[in-house]
């Protein structure tokens, strides 16, 4: 098992350091070299919302970020508090037209990425919990 | 690594050079340069995204926001880019159906030039 957590100050310059910690998570974890970039591309967009969320709403507290691995998957929750705001049109309508649509976006690529996606909203805030399977061996248990 | 962002003009498009990583900490200043081209006049755009090295919805929303810009004024915004990790993020939001994606600069411009 792996557990990581991570806070950090909702500014748009922590996003990066938030992808290359979950890509050296994943890596350590087991997970496939090939599921890399879906896993970075990933938590950089749900950390990406968060901020955005953050900083309308609660500028002073730490978007957190939690890696953990179980039953053979890696798994990413990245918490925030508040709501993102509306997604707007969103890329299955007309891209062009809502040109500030990044949350749909950003969602339709959370979704085209992770095996599995969930996504809880409470007055408390919002939750983003993503998992990928790990190879066999790691998953396991096998030392890397 | 940080966004680099240079631009020049060929055969009357103009050419805008990205390398790096295109996140919501680096994306204003792709906004900002394309905004500033359209200011100036310069409603056909080629975005050469060869040497970039990651792209996110910020990124695309900055794209596409540069697309109605020039749009608005009859002009048009196209893609270089032949990375399979950046194409597979168009063809998830749909934006490949949007965009002219090239393989390079000069059929990008030349798909312009045929339309003249």
């Amino acid at each position: 098992m792996t557990t990581v957590q991570v806070s950090f100050t909702p500014l748009p310059a922590h996003v990066r350091t938030a992808r290359l910690i979950a890509v050296a998570v994943a890596r350590r974890s087991g997970v496939d070299e090939s599921l890399l970039d879906e896993v970075r591309l990933a938590v950089g967009e749900a950390c990406s919302r968060a901020v955005e969320a953050h900083r309308e709403q609660y500028p002073g507290e730490p978007v957190r970020v939690a890696f953990d691995s179980h039953d053979g998957r890696f798994e990413i929750e990245v918490a925030n508090a508040g709501l993102v705001a509306p997604s707007g049109s969103g890329p299955a309508s007309d891209p062009v037209a809502g040109a500030a649509a990044a949350p749909g976006f950003s969602l339709a690529v959370i979704a085209g990425l992770a095996d599995d996606v969930r996504i809880s909203e409470s007055p408390a805030g919002t939750r983003v919990t993503m998992s990928w399977p790990l190879s066999g061996s790691l998953a396991a248990g096998s030392p890397a | 690594m940080e966004l680099k962002l240079d631009h020049y003009n060929k055969d009357g498009i103009e050419i805008v050079d990205v390398g790096g990583e295109i996140d919501v900490y680096t994306a204003p200043r792709l906004r900002e340069l394309l905004i500033e081209l359209v200011t100036q006049g310069h409603y056909r755009l080629v975005v050469n995204m060869e040497k970039v090295e990651f792209l996110d919805s910020t990124g695309l929303g900055v794209l596409v926001g540069g697309l109605k810009r020039v749009r608005a004024h009859d002009g048009s915004l196209d893609l270089v880019c032949t990375q399979e990790r950046i194409l597979k993020i168009f063809r998830i939001t749909g934006l490949t159906k949007v965009f002219g994606i090239y393989e390079t600069v000069d059929k990008a411009i030349e798909e312009r030039k045929s339309e003249r």
